[in-house]
């Protein structure tokens, strides 16, 4: 029995765990870099508290559903592995989507059908599959909050632009003035002939800013452009 | 012994167990959640009645006050057919509680079903007078109205449901004691894009309608039109959201189409009596 080396306990936060939390905030990004996750930034980026809001919902259902799948690699069969991910997420979205309607239900109806698609958020399944079957719950959890802290800078980035062009506010408050029906009427910009840009509140506007984004991104890490 | 993890018994057996584990938490919590969430739709449903009466008193109460400070307010309801007759039995003041279960009750018509069951197959198939008169055949749609009392002046609230460019949208209509002039409206939707067909929920909206009549001078059914902003028409009308067209025609639609049954309903004796009786 003494032979066998004690294994030195890992600390919380080794510098592997850090840079499991780190790296998808930049270098390997769900978003910009892996390109999952698409279907909600360009939904729910057109005001900035819903992208926040479900940037929460898809870290809290990431770490969580991280945690319990990892918890049960060695049990999960590998024939079936994937619909027992599926089975995870879509009960730990339903709790959270319920959870909200009893307790938070403005939120709730602002996130409306959103809080359900995030089942299909590619990145849930994509961490499930990826990290979570193979590493341990405290590894998992590091992932499940460094991939929802990715996702949620892109959300809230995008959001920021697309509210405050689109609708001349942030967050709610007017940043511009606020619009009145003629020129007279309106203080700020607007009183000098400033419009809001509609095509920012409507889909389309995310894939160019999350466009731009990754074009800085991968201009500023020449490492992350695909070499020719 | 190890367990084969890769055979088919196995395999059946963790997943048997799996769907027994999550259904029975899921229905655990959905119904230890539900008394919460229906109170949360019910209270919301009131809020929405109570800030359409458009009075001071009743504008700004919270989603949390509005289910003990809807008794105080709305005193009476009833139900209307299609011809503005109210329907036997509806007659319940505030001394009879909400009862979501009493098809009797006007709070508990849940419009956006007989929408969907009854109007919209309607509205899809008919336009204009064929349409009012398949409206007035459908004998099962019913049309809620509240009577209120804010500082001794009676209001009527009129609930209406309608389609929006997504799903549905609804609202309530608040009249004077005249019974022609709006104190008041209070819309909102199911999932109107944000920022866009969304605005109907917001007060700039609904403050427009205020002051509005639905019955010009000679006593013809007027309703309150929602225009492109700029357009200029006869009729009383409001500036529609722009960017939110479906969402403004939709509003437009649901009035024209509910708010003419109470404008016969107060022509008829029962509705003269309430507006002569102040």
């Amino acid at each position: 029995m003494s032979e066998v080396a004690v294994k030195e306990k890992e600390p919380l936060f080794s510098k592997k765990n850090k840079k499991i939390i780190t790296d998808p905030l930049n270098d390997t990004n769900p978003v910009t870099i892996q390109v999952l996750g698409i279907c909600s930034a360009l939904a729910v980026t057109v005001k900035m508290d819903a992208a926040l809001v479900m940037s929460m919902a898809v870290l809290a259902v990431l770490i969580v559903g991280n945690v319990i799948v990892s918890l049960m690699r060695n049990m999960i069969p590998g024939k079936i592995r994937i619909i027992v991910q599926l089975v995870v997420v879509a009960a730990l979205v339903i709790i959270v989507d319920q959870v909200l309607k009893a307790f938070v239900y403005d939120v709730s109806k602002q996130l409306s059908v959103f809080v359900g698609l995030i089942i299909t958020n590619c990145i849930i399944m994509g961490r499930l599959e990826a990290f979570a079957l193979a590493n341990k719950p405290w590894a998992s959890a590091l992932d499940g909050l460094g991939n929802g802290i990715g996702y949620g800078i892109i959300l809230v980035v995008v959001a920021f632009f697309k509210e405050l062009f689109g609708s001349g506010t942030l967050l709610g408050f007017e940043i511009f003035g606020s619009q009145g029906k003629t020129l007279a009427d309106s203080t700020g910009l607007y009183s000098m002939g400033y419009e809001n840009n509609g095509m920012m509140l409507l889909p389309p506007s995310s894939l160019v800013l999350v466009a731009i984004y990754i074009w800085i991104q991968k201009s500023r890490n020449p490492s992350l452009q695909e070499g020719h | 012994m190890a367990i084969n993890k890769e055979s088919n018994v196995y395999t059946v057996i963790f997943a048997t167990l799996m769907v027994v584990v999550v259904g029975g938490l899921l229905a655990f919590i959905s119904t230890s959640l539900k008394p919460i969430q229906e109170d949360n739709v019910r209270n919301e449903k009131k809020q929405l009645i109570l800030k359409a009466i458009g009075a001071d008193e009743t504008k700004s109460i919270t989603r949390e006050d509005a289910g003990a400070e809807f008794k105080k307010y709305v005193v009476k309801r009833l139900i209307l057919d299609y011809e503005g007759n109210i329907i036997e039995g509806t007659r319940l003041t505030n001394e009879t509680a909400v009862d979501i279960k009493n098809a009797k009750d006007a709070f508990a018509v849940d419009l956006k079903k007989e929408y969907k069951k009854f109007v919209q197959p309607l509205t899809n198939k008919f336009e204009g007078d064929a349409l009012k008169l398949e409206l007035a055949k459908e004998k099962n749609i019913h049309y809620p109205l509240f009577i209120c009392e804010v500082n001794k002046k009676r209001h009527y609230v009129i609930p209406v449901m309608g389609k929006g460019l997504w799903a549905g949208v609804w609202g309530y209509i608040g009249l004077e004691a005249d019974g022609r002039t709006i104190s008041g409206a209070a819309f909102d939707h199911k999932s109107e894009t944000p920022g866009l067909g969304a605005e109907i929920s917001k007060d700039f909206f609904s403050v427009q309608f205020v002051g509005k009549t639905i019955v010009d001078e000679i006593g013809n059914y007027t309703p309150v039109k929602v225009v492109k902003p700029g357009t200029g028409v006869t009729q009383p009308y409001v500036d529609g959201i722009s960017g939110g067209t479906f969402t403004s025609v939709g509003v437009d639609e649901m009035m024209k189409r509910t708010l003419v049954v109470y404008h016969k309903f107060f022509q008829n004796e029962d509705g003269k009596e309430l507006l002569t009786k102040i």
